[in-house]
């Protein structure tokens, strides 16, 4: 009889085969809503509201066309009167009698994202830094507390921060102002910041600025030259976090922005009303949207955890 | 370290380290201050007030704990957060029970098992707000893909999702489960990989069976991280705005209208500031009083 050494903690080859199905399947499923609304983006807007759904279709530029141009709607007449069309989009336009008058707002909303998200993050981070440096080296009285109270600055509901955010902002003319989102999402940010860069810190040896400080560096030295090198990945883990917060944030924006420092979550929304049923064109701005997040989880796959639990489970 | 440039004389010109420390933390505080304990203070204050955002020269009165009062006694307020329990209890059950499978699964470690768990993990990164917004395409009675895949599994699929009483309380916690079970796995498969194999080993001595082990083993060792999961998901779900508003706005009728949503109401649309902010006040209470209950008794379980 021919029997296989097996190791008591090695699943068995079946089991194992068994798991990598059902966990296919549920990937398979799970990503289902993501590749739809990808595919989306490239139907025309009849595709979009075939019934039954179609799985294949004409692929189509129509709903990109749409999301980043303004159109009206003309007569025959005044389609046959107007000059001749000056791009291939325009000529695509033209096929549903209508004309383009103008961009559409979603390049700046995506814009205003791109500058609010890096702007706290960049604030988030550097403060973040600072704070999770002094409370990883030095003696701050009443630290378990003030680490704490950070933290629980997250139990708030954000409408219920955004109350008195908006009375204070109407006050200080910060309301639909770069500044102001720019500095709500860097408090929010910082509870995460500091709790993760404490536990990146926390984690390099104190000998190395030791050694440091007895060669003659200053401490404040011995923080750039010495920790921050060692703190990069750290550094750089968390803004990712910080940005995709930043990039994701809905409540705020809707209810202390409106028309100039508005961001892409409130407005994507917006896009199917404009059309009537323009889901292509709200299709092509969520994948817009979401690709750069997407590939951030990616690169970020390994840090996720500590990340998302706020640096309790470090793996 | 030899290499490095010996700068004795710098360090007499550093600043102490007592002083460092609050340069270093200071400004932080500031931040914190100004947008955190201020604006709850300010909160608390317009809590007994009858003050209205929308008319800032209406003389404001002082008018006690009438706000409180008339929150705790109204019906209607109950309601909501009966269907915000209900969201929150059912989406934290099913993703708690998806999580712990698929993580039970994927520590099988097969081949391409990393591959795969990046793909699972990719809703969760994504923004509520824009996740609702899609889904109610998929949830379109006519042409959307759910009820499409529903008929390929053999249902008589015209289910609307979003616009029936008994359906879209169920919808939200669908669409929740699909974003957040990533969440709950990732968590558990940590604790799954922190049990040391030679637990196992013993156990495979004793020849314990596998339902042994599981219920001996795998499940007390991995409890902490299903608390520290079911809390974090609570105080999520607890504050839930985005994702709902975008999905049924608290529709149809007030069904799926959550704490957090008819919040936003009161205090955006019917501009009852005062009012709002003694319900802001006590849905802070809420969210913290119960999470402080968690972490005692995940202290509690980490000391045994």
């Amino acid at each position: 009889m021919k029997t296989t050494v097996h190791s008591p903690l090695e699943p068995r080859p079946w089991a194992r085969r068994l798991a990598a199905v059902l966990v296919i399947g549920y990937a398979v499923i799970s990503l289902i809503p993501l590749a739809w609304i990808f595919m989306a983006g490239f139907r025309t807007p009849e595709d979009a509201i075939a019934y039954p759904p179609k799985v294949l279709a004409e692929p189509s530029l129509l709903g990109y066309v749409h999301l980043f141009t303004a159109r009206t709607r003309v007569t025959p007449d005044q389609l046959a009167s107007a000059p001749a069309p000056a791009t291939w989009y325009d000529a695509e336009v033209r096929k549903e009698q209508m004309l383009i008058v103008g961009p559409s707002r979603f390049k700046d909303r995506y814009l205003n994202s791109l500058v609010i998200g890096f702007g706290s993050t960049f604030l988030s981070v550097f403060l973040g830094t600072l704070a999770a440096y002094g409370f990883s080296r030095f003696r701050v009285p009443g630290k378990d507390d003030l680490m704490f109270f950070i933290l629980s600055t997250r139990m708030m509901p954000p409408i219920a921060v955004a109350i008195p955010v908006f009375l204070m902002y109407r006050q200080l003319g910060l309301s639909d102002t770069y500044l102001g989102l720019i500095l709500l999402y860097t408090v929010v940010n910082l509870s995460l910041a500091v709790w993760l860069l404490k536990g990146f810190m926390d984690e390099i040896p104190k000998e190395y600025e030791e050694a440091a400080l007895v060669d003659g560096y200053t401490r404040m030295q011995a923080f750039v030259r010495i920790v921050l090198p060692q703190a990069a990945t750290g550094i750089a883990t968390t803004a990712i976090f910080c940005l995709i917060f930043a990039w994701n944030e809905y409540a705020f924006a809707l209810l202390l922005t409106s028309g100039t420092a508005q961001t892409a979550p409130p407005f994507i929304p917006t896009i199917i009303g404009e059309g009537g049923l323009d889901w292509p064109a709200m299709a092509a701005g969520t994948s817009l949207f979401l690709m750069p997040v997407l590939i951030f989880t990616v690169i970020l796959r390994k840090h996720l955890l500590r990340g998302i639990t706020f640096g309790a489970v470090r793996k | 370290m030899a290499l490095l440039p010996n700068r004795s004389k710098a360090s007499g010109h550093g600043l102490s380290d007592r002083s460092l420390a609050w340069l270093f933390v200071g400004p932080t505080f500031a931040l914190l201050l100004a947008f955190n304990i201020f604006p709850l203070l300010w909160s608390i204050y317009l809590s007994f007030t009858n003050y209205r955002a929308n008319r800032p020269g209406l003389e404001v009165s002082w008018v006690g704990l009438d706000n409180y009062r008339r929150l705790l006694d109204d019906s209607e307020v109950w309601g909501y957060f009966q269907a915000t329990a209900h969201f929150l209890c059912w989406s934290i059950l099913l993703q708690v029970l998806l999580g712990f499978a698929l993580a039970l699964l994927i520590n099988r470690k097969f081949k391409s098992h990393s591959f795969w768990t990046t793909a699972i993990l990719l809703p969760m990164m994504l923004s509520p707000a824009v996740v609702g917004t899609f889904w109610t395409y998929f949830f379109q009675p006519q042409y959307g893909i759910f009820n499409a895949l529903a008929a390929l599994l053999g249902f008589d699929a015209n289910f609307t999702m979003l616009g029936d009483v008994d359906l879209a309380p169920w919808a939200i916690i669908m669409v929740d489960t699909w974003m957040w079970t990533p969440y709950v796995m990732l968590l558990i498969l940590a604790g799954l990989r922190s049990i040391p194999p030679y637990i196992y080993e013993a156990a495979e001595i004793d020849r314990a069976s596998e339902w042994v082990k599981f219920w001996r083993i795998t499940l007390p060792m991995v409890l902490p991280f299903v608390v520290l999961a079911v809390l974090f998901r609570a105080i999520d779900n607890f504050k839930m705005f985005d994702l709902v508003n975008q999905l049924t706005s608290g529709g149809p009728g007030s069904v799926t209208e959550l704490a957090s949503i008819n919040l936003k109401r009161e205090a955006f649309e019917k501009w009852r500031t005062g009012y709002s902010s003694a319900f802001a006040i006590i849905l802070f209470v809420s969210i913290y009083g119960l999470s402080s209950i968690v972490v005692r008794f995940l202290d509690r379980m980490k000391q045994r």
